[in-house]
């Protein structure tokens, strides 16, 4: 995989506003490591099971019963809040 | 004071040698005094500390019991204690209080722990040498002029320097064991599942797990009694039979197989290190271990398969820290996008931008199948090596780092070289299995402390803990103390 990496376009997908000289060095690095990974492709995966979890996971259930819920004011970690809400720069 | 261990102290308490009051305020003093050279902690927690301290004198006036009663212990800063902050060393959450207990915290304070502080770390669990903290970098107490190891580096640091008699930290790919290994310490890392993550500040959700790091094996088992179980508010957590660690202790090893895999002892290890190793495997086959030699053979594929996926993982939980419901925001946004971006980039760290960068990268369009899938298959290639080489032996024992501490700022700006000071640590997370580094000799030429690792079977933490105490047991590498 030697194809030029689109650092904007993953920059935007990853929200991070980048100065000139962090988006050069990203761009090295990322060529970097890179190189470094695709040396998974010497392995045959074709009839490998892929592993996103190494124990068996299952849902979780509980009663469809109501509990009182942790007395906990979560606004008031909030960079701006206000009336009961958290608060943003405009939208539109 | 400062000296004890857990079970020396607990002793001591009992017998009403001193009080909790005066242990913790002994370890307090400890910490003035050589804080200043080695920066473990990111910030203290005395007010609670010592109110803890007193409700545990009354308790053991009152001649009640409980695991940890009096027992001052510090936290990784990204374990939440309420109404403290964790700041996971990062600018983004400098600000951030927590708004309830971990799980894990709540144990230990039902255990009567006393909590001392937060103590340093990589940004996020970042880094291998804690030099990724935004608050400033930790010494190694054996050597200032080193790192102590990451990301769990202030944890270390502080059991060595007897800044504390315990610590917990976090293991993603080696966060516990290689700075435990570093600084001469034992650091236990459990079977992902076996305690709850509830609270602590995700990294990478499928391999990120809390362990003790402690002066003995002994006092790990301890603290894996008051942590370790199912929680409820962890779907991941395992609800499986919970054993009492410390019954462990006394275990006989006769006829217990270790294996030793091949691909460790290959190039790149320090000859010195793989000295001490093979002295300590000499040791364990002194209790009538049987050596079988094994094969891991994806070995060399871990580093590049878990920089695969903790950094997808990564970028997925890192999107929460958007400016809107907690932490940092950036001043200079006139719209909602632009204050993220504006936030991300002012609150971030260059070595979580670059994971977050790397993460988003091998989950895009295009590229999942080649990076993301890739990595998972090969993730199930590295946990069936692990599955083959348990039908051999019990445990597994090997080198946890090819090298001993380093000096700050020699591997901070090559990446790829600091990634690979993790390779003996990060597969036991790709397979989801337990692993401890016990020190297990110091080096001749710098100085330092090396430590094996041993590993063993999903949820048989105990092997790890009966083969670790009777080496240390039988040996005195763990007691030596760094030069402060």
């Amino acid at each position: 995989m030697s194809d030029k990496i689109d650092i904007q376009k993953i920059a935007k997908l990853a929200r991070l506003k980048l100065t000139e000289i962090e988006s050069d060095k990203l761009d090295g690095y990322l060529q970097q490591v890179v190189d470094y990974i695709d040396q998974l492709n010497q392995l045959d995966t074709s009839n490998v099971q892929p592993t996103s979890h190494v124990l068996p996971v299952h849902n979780v259930f509980r009663d469809d019963k109501g509990s009182k819920s942790k007395n906990v004011d979560y606004l008031t970690g909030a960079p701006s809040n206000n009336k009961g809400h958290y608060e943003v720069p405009k939208i539109i | 004071m400062h000296r004890k261990t857990i079970l020396q102290a607990k002793e001591d308490l009992l017998q009403k040698k001193y009080s909790a009051v005066e242990l913790t305020k002994a370890i307090y003093q400890r910490i003035e005094s050589v804080e200043p050279k080695v920066q473990a902690y990111v910030h203290l927690t005395q007010d609670i500390a010592l109110n803890q301290a007193q409700e545990a004198d009354q308790k053991l006036a009152a001649g009640q019991d409980a695991p940890l009663l009096g027992i001052p212990i510090a936290l990784k800063d990204l374990i939440c204690m309420q109404d403290t902050r964790t700041t996971c060393s990062s600018k983004m959450l400098d600000q951030f209080i927590a708004p309830y207990d971990a799980t894990v915290v709540s144990r230990l304070k039902k255990a009567g722990a006393v909590i001392l502080g937060k103590t340093n770390m990589d940004e996020f669990a970042m880094g291998s040498s804690t030099e990724n903290s935004w608050h400033h970098p930790t010494m190694n107490p054996w050597d200032l002029s080193r790192v102590p190891g990451g990301s769990s580096g202030g944890s270390a640091a502080a059991v060595a320097a007897q800044e504390c008699l315990a610590a917990l930290g976090s293991d993603t790919g080696g966060s516990i064991r290689q700075p435990a290994n570093f600084c001469g310490v034992t650091g236990l890392k459990p079977t992902y599942g076996r305690v709850s993550r509830f609270g602590l500040v995700a990294f990478a959700s499928s391999l990120d797990q809390i362990g003790p790091m402690t002066k003995t094996v002994a006092d790990s088992a301890l603290l894996m009694n008051v942590i370790a179980g199912n929680d409820p508010q962890d779907s991941t957590s395992a609800d499986v039979k919970l054993p009492n660690f410390m019954n462990s202790l006394e275990r006989n090893l006769s006829g217990l197989k270790m294996g030793i895999p091949k691909e460790y002892f290959t190039s790149g290890i320090d000859p010195e290190v793989e000295a001490s190793v093979q002295e300590a495997i000499k040791t364990l086959e002194s209790f009538g271990m049987k050596k079988v030699e094994i094969s891991l053979p994806h070995l060399q594929y871990s580093v590049a398969t878990y920089y695969i996926i903790a950094c997808a993982e990564a970028s997925a939980n890192l999107s929460r820290y958007d400016g809107v419901r907690y932490g940092y925001r950036s001043k200079n946004s006139d719209n909602l996008l632009e204050m993220y971006m504006n936030t991300r980039q002012e609150g971030f760290g260059e070595e979580v931008k670059r994971r977050i960068m790397l993460g988003t990268f091998v989950l895009s369009s295009g590229y999942y199948d080649a990076y993301y899938l890739k990595g998972q298959k090969v993730r199930t290639l590295i946990k069936q090596d692990f599955e083959n080489a348990f039908e051999q032996c019990d445990v597994i024992i090997a080198p946890n780092s090819p090298i001993t501490a380093f000096k700050l700022g020699e591997r901070v700006n090559d990446p790829i070289k600091m990634y690979l000071s993790d390779i003996y640590t990060i597969s036991a997370n790709l397979a989801g299995i337990p692993g401890i580094s016990i020190p297990c000799g110091i080096s001749k030429t710098n100085e330092m402390p090396i430590g094996i690792q041993l590993m063993s079977k999903h949820f048989d933490e105990e092997s790890l803990i009966a083969v670790g105490h009777q080496f240390q047991l039988n040996t005195e590498h763990h007691l030596k103390q760094p030069p402060l």
